[in-house]
């Protein structure tokens, strides 16, 4: 396995960082729906305290790739290592954000009801919520600015609103890991930079952040990292060394225009 | 009117209460899940197992037919999800056909076997037996604290105070985990909550319910009380526990209401006859639903509100 991530490259050695020191590894990771694989046999490794935008075209299996690693989608193989253990016994240290769109934003809840059930795993079945339960779903909902929100019937919220309670939600958890699905499909601009602010000040408190991402103008900006997947995986690492246009060309096929990726400016390549 | 009341109305209001607060309390999640259809399945599919339980043993006694009903409500669900699966369909469809086979078979089979003889037919299962469920023992108010008397009370009103004890029980210990994968079922299982088994569990407690239920008030009521009061209470409120408690609230006023005027009712407008409690209580449930619709200060949903 070390040798495969091992790459020379220009007559210099590149080494992605080792098991020891990554947050996150999946090796072999197989989701299927059906016959045909959704995501096949995807290798990744995500180094505590980076950032890492998952990128590929529409149907590459990129949210599979994550309900996969997580077990919500139960894959046919692969291993998942969280800090060295397995998903089961790292529960805790992940935080999920799924797609906003998942859910029925029409269900009987307050903003504040929400951000509490990011506590499940501190509170457990019948574990009362305590004023400092309470307090700490604050702070989170603080974080993302909904503070003045909390009381809201969740129906009531704009797409950019929603998105930030899913995001306090996963604060509130207080993870090393966050997962995060399409967090900036369909929120307003405002709504996208305190996303972004949130994201880079969890990772410079050590926390490692992995996001889908539909933008590829936006990568550079947001993240250090990227994994280009189109079903298998098309390249990992760090932006200069994976985010070339010979790798999206690889990833998008025909769909992506040469001009387009020249407008993307890309450093290496 | 004491006696009477005791002898006569006491047993059917509180096996109608207590049918109704019981199917009302799981339809809360039911609906929320977009699962209400369930209800109806398993209300139909009790028929076939009941006739099941009736062919293989020969008695009309209560526990061979509850495990029969049970045991046709548990195989219905297991082949709604393999329909779903291997044809590929939505839930709905697979649950409409499942239930309307399965009932369409209970009825042949019934109509096939000797049970003439037997109180056992069609309009039972569909509209229950809840006016002769009387307490020939009661004497008077203190026969409520003799046991003796007691023990003469119709056995499903304790089957059903039995069976919504549990219910309250699984509501109360599941509560957390039931609302954050009724929301969101991703992030439940990113949790570690198990959503396959707790739905299972969810759809377990239902069937109890409904054949709990089903033995004394019909399908009617099951169907009508998984439905209507959660959908009424849903208008009335925006929070998971409130819209319960108003569920409960919906489900006892139904019952009693529409057990009142179903005896009385028919009488007050001239009729001779009364009419069957178990129609006119789902009645009520559903023009309790319609007067959320117009009044409930939630109808106005995403969107609209948002102004």
């Amino acid at each position: 396995m070390m040798t495969a991530e091992l790459i020379a490259r220009d007559g210099r050695l590149i080494t992605t960082p080792q098991a020891e020191d990554a947050a996150l590894t999946v090796r072999g990771l197989t989701v299927s729906y059906g016959a045909k694989p959704a995501v096949f046999s995807v290798d990744a490794t995500f180094p505590a305290g980076s950032m890492t935008a998952i990128v590929g075209p529409n149907g590459a299996g990129k949210s599979t790739f994550l309900k996969g690693l997580l077990g919500i989608e139960t894959p046919l193989s692969g291993e998942v290592r969280v800090f060295g253990r397995t998903m089961g016994r790292a529960r805790r240290d992940i935080a999920y954000v799924p797609q906003r769109a998942s859910v029925d934003w029409d269900f009987p809840a307050r903003v504040i009801d929400v951000v509490e059930m990011g506590l499940y795993g501190e509170l457990g079945l019948l574990r009362f919520v305590t004023r400092g339960h309470r307090e700490k779903a604050m702070a989170a909902l603080d974080r993302v600015g909904m503070a003045d929100f909390a009381e809201r019937q969740i129906g009531q919220l704009s797409g950019g609103q929603q998105q930030r309670v899913f995001l306090a939600r996963a604060l509130a958890q207080e993870a090393r890991i966050y997962l995060l699905d399409e967090p900036f499909a369909g929120v307003d601009a405002a709504t996208e930079r305190a996303i972004v602010e949130v994201l880079r000040l969890l990772r410079a408190e050590g926390r490692t952040v992995v996001a889908v991402h539909h933008d590829l103008s936006t990568v550079g900006d947001y993240f250090d990292r990227v994994l280009l997947l189109n079903v298998r995986r098309i390249a990992e690492g760090a932006l200069a060394e994976a985010f070339t246009p010979q790798n999206l060309q690889a990833a998008y096929g025909g769909r992506l225009a040469a001009t387009q990726i020249d407008e993307l400016r890309l450093g290496a390549g | 009117m004491g006696l009477e009341f005791l002898q006569l109305s006491l047993a059917p209001l509180l096996i109608g209460v207590l049918a109704a607060v019981a199917c009302a309390l799981p339809g809360n999640f039911l609906v929320l899940r977009r699962q209400a259809l369930i209800g109806d399945a398993i209300s139909h599919v009790v028929l076939p197992g009941i006739i099941a339980a009736f062919l293989l043993t020969g008695t009309v006694s209560a526990w061979p037919m509850m495990i029969g009903a049970a045991g046709a409500a548990v195989i219905s669900v297991a082949l709604i999800e393999l329909v779903r699966r291997l044809g590929r369909v939505e839930p709905g469809a697979a649950m409409g056909l499942v239930f309307t086979t399965m009932f369409a078979g209970g009825v042949l089979l019934l109509e096939q076997s000797d049970t003439s003889g037997v109180h056992l037919d069609v309009e039972h299962a569909l509209y229950g037996n809840l006016e002769s469920l009387i307490w020939i023992d009661a004497e008077g108010w203190g026969s409520l604290l003799d046991t003796g008397a007691l023990a003469g009370l119709p056995p499903q009103v304790a089957r059903l105070a039995i069976v919504l004890a549990g219910l309250v029980a699984f509501l109360w210990l599941f509560w957390r985990p039931l609302a954050i994968s009724t929301f969101d079922p991703g992030f439940a299982q990113s949790v570690g909550i198990r959503n396959g088994p707790l739905g299972f569990a969810l759809v377990t407690a239902t069937a109890v319910a409904a054949v709990a239920a089903f033995d004394a008030v019909g399908s009617i009521i099951v169907i009508a009380m998984f439905v209507c009061p959660p959908a009424a209470a849903r208008l009335m409120t925006n929070r998971l526990g409130r819209q319960v408690a108003w569920s409960v609230g919906f489900a006892v006023v139904s019952a009693v209401l529409g057990y009142v005027l179903a005896g009385y009712g028919p009488l007050w407008l001239g009729a001779a006859n009364s009419v069957s409690a178990a129609g006119m209580i789902a009645t009520v449930s559903g023009l309790i639903l319609a007067a959320a619709c117009v009044l409930g200060p939630q109808r106005k949903r995403t969107g609209e509100a948002a102004a």
